[in-house]
């Protein structure tokens, strides 16, 4: 290669380099606020600040989803197996919320280690299946009871 | 391996070959995405969770896959722009970057009707939308710079550096959604991985994908060949071509 | 067919607009591109050809014409 050309060529590589470094070292230093939302660990852990507008992500914990009957009030909790944040939240759930799928919910921590949802988002993951072999899985790995409770979850979700 | 780089420079070579191979391009390329989007569309099956509004992915990656590779292979042909200074370089850089705008922002719209449905929301400050929107910006400036300056040599330099600047957002689109947590979900698709989907759901959006990089490829030679007209309008082959009816 | 009928295809049980509007705005958009990129492509096209045979003629003129003459000139409107 020409030496002129060479000379171009590192020019240009350094400055691919140093800019990847520059931008590698900004979004290290704000990981915390490129992070959309808050793990159920951290939150138990006290690092979200309380009374704040933050976001909680996870899964809702099966079970744990309490409507009222009067309002639109829903408890539930969220976890990622490894704690817990209950969550408070009064409006209407998107079409994939249950019991089992991820959420992320928008609002306010309180004294009490309440989360006061004012926003709650279906969060889903990468895997997509026909709903046949969704149900097979159901039944091959946790037995008729899951399938049971699913479509307990299915029948409540949809008034 | 020089001759044939330094062949592939010259506008004349390039604009035979495009002509050759173009009606290929368009045949094969409508033909393949419109396998994929009737197949995605009317049998694939739908989804567990969240039904029919899933076929929108049989688009939403497509466009989203191809205006990440258009910015990759922008990025290189700066670096030839910048070390080697080729011409034909900076007539691709010029011709496939509207393509590549509007390809984000079909990724960016098809995301965001999707996510109503599913998530709860058009959008949200995520990662790996910000990033997208990043991108869409980083074609409009190029763009927008290519036309502030006058003198075709200075504006392919700026732009060039532009894109190099910009080439350190493709992996953090592409790694937003393991590095950090966000609402969009992470890719279907690993390279050593098997594809978390059945088959009846994967083929059909291979197809819409080699369909619409095939129609990519039509369109960038399509766009070359009519700047490479305007610039080279000049020269006597230009001419010759232009009177014997081969444009 | 994932269908019953051509009407639930439509409805997509009810994400029908959503689904719609995604795959109507891709058409149009990348169906107007590259109808754009044709139409410009042979306007360019014929933009040169015109031209090529204005020289062309031009120099004929030049050779078949030495006396000068009061004709009018042609001014150029680029």
């Amino acid at each position: 290669m020409h030496p002129i050309r060479k000379k171009r060529l590192t020019i240009v590589l350094f400055l691919v380099v140093g800019i990847a470094i520059a931008v590698g070292l900004i979004t290290y230093a704000l990981r915390q606020n490129i992070n959309l939302f808050y793990d159920p660990t951290e939150i138990a852990a006290g690092n979200a600040p309380v009374d704040t507008r933050i976001r909680a992500g996870g899964m809702v914990e099966a079970g744990s989803v309490v409507r009222d009957t009067e309002s639109l009030i829903v408890n539930f909790r969220v976890t990622d197996f490894a704690a817990s944040v209950p969550v408070q939240y009064e409006g209407i759930l998107p079409d994939l919320f249950a019991e089992g799928q991820g959420v992320v919910a928008m609002g306010r921590l309180n004294e009490q280690g309440l989360f006061v949802a004012d926003q709650v988002l279906a969060k889903h993951d990468e895997n997509y299946m026909p709903p046949e072999v969704a149900e097979a899985l159901e039944r091959s790995s946790k037995g008729q009871h899951k399938a049971v409770n699913a479509e307990k979850a299915a029948e409540s979700a949809t008034y | 391996m020089w001759q044939f780089f330094h062949k592939l420079g010259s506008p004349k070579w390039f604009f035979g070959i495009a002509t050759r191979f173009m009606p290929w391009l368009l045949a094969a390329g409508l033909l393949l995405l419109a396998a994929g989007i009737v197949w995605g569309l009317g049998f694939a099956p739908k989804d567990y969770l969240q039904g029919n509004s899933y076929r929108i992915i049989f688009i939403h990656v497509p466009t989203a896959f191809i205006a990440q590779s258009i910015y990759i292979m922008m990025a290189s042909a700066a670096v030839v722009t910048l070390v080697w200074r080729m011409k034909l370089a900076d007539v691709f850089v010029k011709a496939i970057a509207p393509v590549g705008l509007v390809l984000t922002f079909l990724s960016l719209f098809t995301g965001a009707v999707w996510g109503k449905p599913t998530w709860g929301t058009w959008w949200v400050w995520d990662a790996r939308l910000t990033s997208m929107l990043i991108l869409l910006f980083l074609y409009g400036g190029a763009i927008a710079l290519d036309r502030a300056i006058a003198d075709e040599k200075s504006a392919a330099r700026a732009v060039a550096v532009l894109l190099l600047v910009g080439v350190v957002n493709i992996p953090i689109i592409q790694y937003s959604v393991e590095w950090w947590n966000t609402l969009h979900q992470p890719s279907t698709f690993k390279l050593t991985e098997k594809p978390s989907m059945p088959a009846e759901m994967w083929v059909p959006l291979l197809l819409s994908v080699l369909g619409l990089y095939l129609l990519f490829g039509w369109l960038a030679c399509l766009r070359m060949k009519t700047e490479i007209l305007i610039r080279e309008q000049k020269t006597r082959w230009v001419k010759e071509l232009v009177l014997a009816g081969r444009g | 067919m994932a269908f019953d009928s051509f009407s639930a295809f439509l409805a997509m049980e009810g994400h029908g607009p959503y689904v719609w509007a995604c795959y109507g705005v891709f058409a149009i958009l990348l169906g107007g591109l590259m109808i754009w990129s044709r139409r410009r492509h042979r306007s360019v096209l014929a933009e040169c050809r015109r031209r090529y045979q204005q020289q062309d003629q031009r120099a004929n003129k030049g050779q078949t014409k030495t006396a000068a003459t009061f004709t009018r000139v042609e001014v150029s409107q680029e």
